[in-house]
């Protein structure tokens, strides 16, 4: 039990960065639909640079990079030329599909170095790490999950405790309102969405460099779209966003364990669990209409000042 | 003051309008080569052999006729549901699902049953079946206001993995020895062809003129067009919203499952999981560039195909990645997008320049 739900916590950090990313992008008023292909473009130059460079610091860093530069389009387009969030955001996911199929082509199964794996191996933490129960899941895992923890807890933090966030709430509310009242409008939307796609790219790293380190063309296989709807279904809170990731992490896994239980369900079918739960997950969120779980008031309108 | 300065156009000249689109397009290409050549490719090299791969023989001519097809028929199916502002990104699993129901009847009925009577059949099952598959998100989205782009995409994975589950599983062809597969059709259940090209193309045009007259002359087209526009106005009017999305989207999927059926009956002769062949997202790319009108469609899905066809070449000829081609797809529709607010608003340099940027 233990060791399955330490499992969870590994299938579920790239859909607890890419959730935290694109909470934070829509906490903006930008509906990015782009996940897929940021995690796609992530993973990929993650992979390709640790296997040029054997470094694990500058792989994580390139599949940011090149995460914040899938959502830099998507800033571009939306935010300064005021297209349709939603087209955009599709585009950017055929784009991200097309992007990583280029790049990894030459890359098909190849495996990351070992630097990298060593890089990523399980550590434990003193003392957290021998609490019974909590330790050996939580805290006898690897770096990037590490990382993933710290991101949510820096996210939340920023999002409830800090100006900053206040602000990014205002304008994602009411982004006139937060315009006169003297918010930099454009900068906060470019910040927090570059951010945000950077998230998404690490998340997209970890499935490359540490889930799986052999690169293969669907490795994200829907992650990204799963992460869109697990936004409204933790209700655009970080730290509720991390324990949806594991989930769902959990959900993505469950079919190995049938099959290792020998229950001779047909392992296609039980694939499809991840995806009709987040059927399920959409139809339930849209039920519930608590105050608390709504998302920003602005979500999906692009704002130009002239033409209030 | 301001060096940039941004005002609303009130009307756009129908040439200006021409030339920003094709700047954005020239663009495009023009980032493409950039990014190939950031990767140590030559792109005139590619973009030369791209389109010799398209168009150099008759032969290819053919091959890039083929692939238009379904992508007009998609397209068609994108255009019905994106003119109400109804997302729907399952094209992919309608197709396959389509592709599901026509083979359902391929593989049953007798191959002594007359051929046009056969392939109606798998027509109307593949409508039938990629409609259901529309229809679920529809009516969720109808009656509870559903997030569509989630589900519809979410819809693309079940039905896949069930053809996959199909084809490792009841469905496998016990003649293939083990061989992970679905029976092949018999002949009275593949489309038969004219001078190298089957007759999908009929269904195509008629497809496109359907959806032509549906948008332009019919009481329904125009309530999906109401819908679109203004959730409000189309209540004030005392229009039944819930049935407009549910009808429009049966059709948007119907179309999409005759894309599986003219698959898996000229192409495969045989049901995949991968039938659907991106073709359902390629889709979205073209009803939107050609603004879901549906007579440009039919010449953006031409240029697409074009460029599906000479992707697939260069793979060959030259060694270099298909995804070429996606790319240029991606990128043509972001610049695309981005020109359009040059159409609606005219941007100045300076306080007195009177130059315009378009």
């Amino acid at each position: 039990m233990v060791e399955f739900l330490a499992a969870c916590v590994v299938a579920g950090t790239p859909l607890v960065l890419a959730t935290v990313g694109e909470l934070i992008t829509e906490k903006t008023g930008n509906l990015n639909l782009g996940v897929e292909g940021m995690m796609l473009m992530g993973a990929v130059m993650g992979f390709y640079t640790g296997l040029h460079t054997a470094s694990p610091l500058l792989a994580i860093l390139s599949a940011a990079l090149a995460g914040a530069g899938g959502a830099l389009i998507y800033a571009f387009v939306t935010v300064t030329l005021k297209a349709s969030q939603v087209v955009t955001g599709l585009t950017l996911t055929i784009f991200g599909t097309g992007f990583a199929q280029f790049v990894g082509e030459p890359l098909l199964g190849s495996m990351a170095p070992s630097e990298i794996t060593a890089f990523f191996a399980k550590t434990t933490i003193p003392v957290l790490g021998q609490i019974p129960f909590i330790g050996p899941i939580f805290f006898q895992q690897d770096a990037f999950v590490y990382l993933s923890y710290m991101i949510c807890i820096l996210a939340a933090v920023y999002m409830y405790k800090t100006k900053m966030g206040m602000n990014l709430k205002a304008l994602g509310e009411n982004t006139g309102a937060a315009d006169a009242s003297g918010i930099n409008i454009n900068l906060y939307k470019y910040a927090h969405i570059l951010t945000g796609g950077a998230l998404c790219g690490l998340g997209g790293a970890y499935l490359s460099l540490v889930r799986i380190p052999i690169w293969q063309e669907d490795v994200v296989n829907g992650r990204g779209w799963i992460a869109v709807a697990l936004v409204i279904f933790v209700a655009w809170n970080p730290i509720k966003g991390f324990f949806g990731g594991v989930l769902f992490g959990g959900l993505s896994i469950i079919g190995l364990r049938f099959q290792a239980m020998g229950l001779g369900i047909s392992q296609y079918l039980v694939d499809m669990i991840p995806y009709i739960a987040t059927i399920l997950i959409v139809i339930i969120s849209t039920h519930k209409k608590r105050k608390e779980s709504q998302p920003p008031g602005d979500l999906g309108n692009n704002y130009f000042r002239e033409e209030r | 003051m301001d060096l940039i300065r941004v005002t609303k156009r009130d009307n756009l000249p129908r040439n200006i309008e021409i030339i920003i689109t094709i700047a954005a397009v020239l663009l495009s290409i023009v980032f493409s080569g950039i990014i190939l050549l950031l990767f140590g490719l030559n792109p005139f090299s590619i973009f030369q052999e791209l389109v010799l791969g398209a168009v150099g023989t008759s032969l290819r001519v053919q091959q890039t006729i083929i692939k238009a097809i379904p992508l007009i028929l998609a397209s068609m199916g994108i255009i019905v549901a994106f003119k109400m502002k109804f997302w729907n990104i399952g094209a992919e699993g309608q197709i396959t699902m389509g592709a599901l129901g026509a083979s359902w009847v391929a593989l049953n009925l007798s191959e002594n049953l007359p051929q046009p009577l056969m392939l109606l059949l798998m027509v109307l099952a593949a409508a039938i079946c990629g409609g259901i598959w529309a229809f679920i998100p529809a009516f969720f989205k109808a009656k509870m206001g559903t997030n569509e782009t989630i589900f519809t995409l979410m819809m693309n994975y079940v039905a896949i993995k069930f053809v996959t589950y199909l084809q490792y599983g009841p469905w496998m062809d016990p003649a293939a020895n083990g061989f992970p597969r679905i029976a092949n059709f018999s002949e009275n259940a593949v489309l038969p062809s004219i001078g190298g090209i089957h007759i999908g193309w009929i269904f195509a045009l008629a497809a496109a003129a359907f959806v032509y007259v549906l948008i332009r002359h019919t009481k329904i087209g125009y309530e999906i067009a109401v819908v679109g526009e203004s959730l409000d106005t189309a209540r004030y009017a005392g229009m039944n919203i819930s049935k407009v999305i549910i009808i429009s989207m049966l059709i948007s999927g119907g179309l999409c499952g005759i894309v599986g059926m003219v698959q898996a009956s000229a192409i495969e002769k045989s049901l995949v999981a991968g039938i659907a062949n991106n073709y359902g997202f390629t889709a979205i790319i073209t009803a939107w560039l050609a603004k879901l009108n549906p007579l440009t469609t039919l010449v953006v899905c031409v240029v697409f195909a074009m460029l599906i066809q000479g992707g697939e070449y260069i793979q060959i000829a030259l060694g270099v990645p298909s995804a070429v081609s996606d790319i240029v797809q991606g990128l043509i529709l972001f610049f695309v997008l981005g020109s359009e607010f040059f159409m609606r608003y005219k941007v100045r340099f300076g306080k007195t320049a009177e130059k315009e940027v378009a």
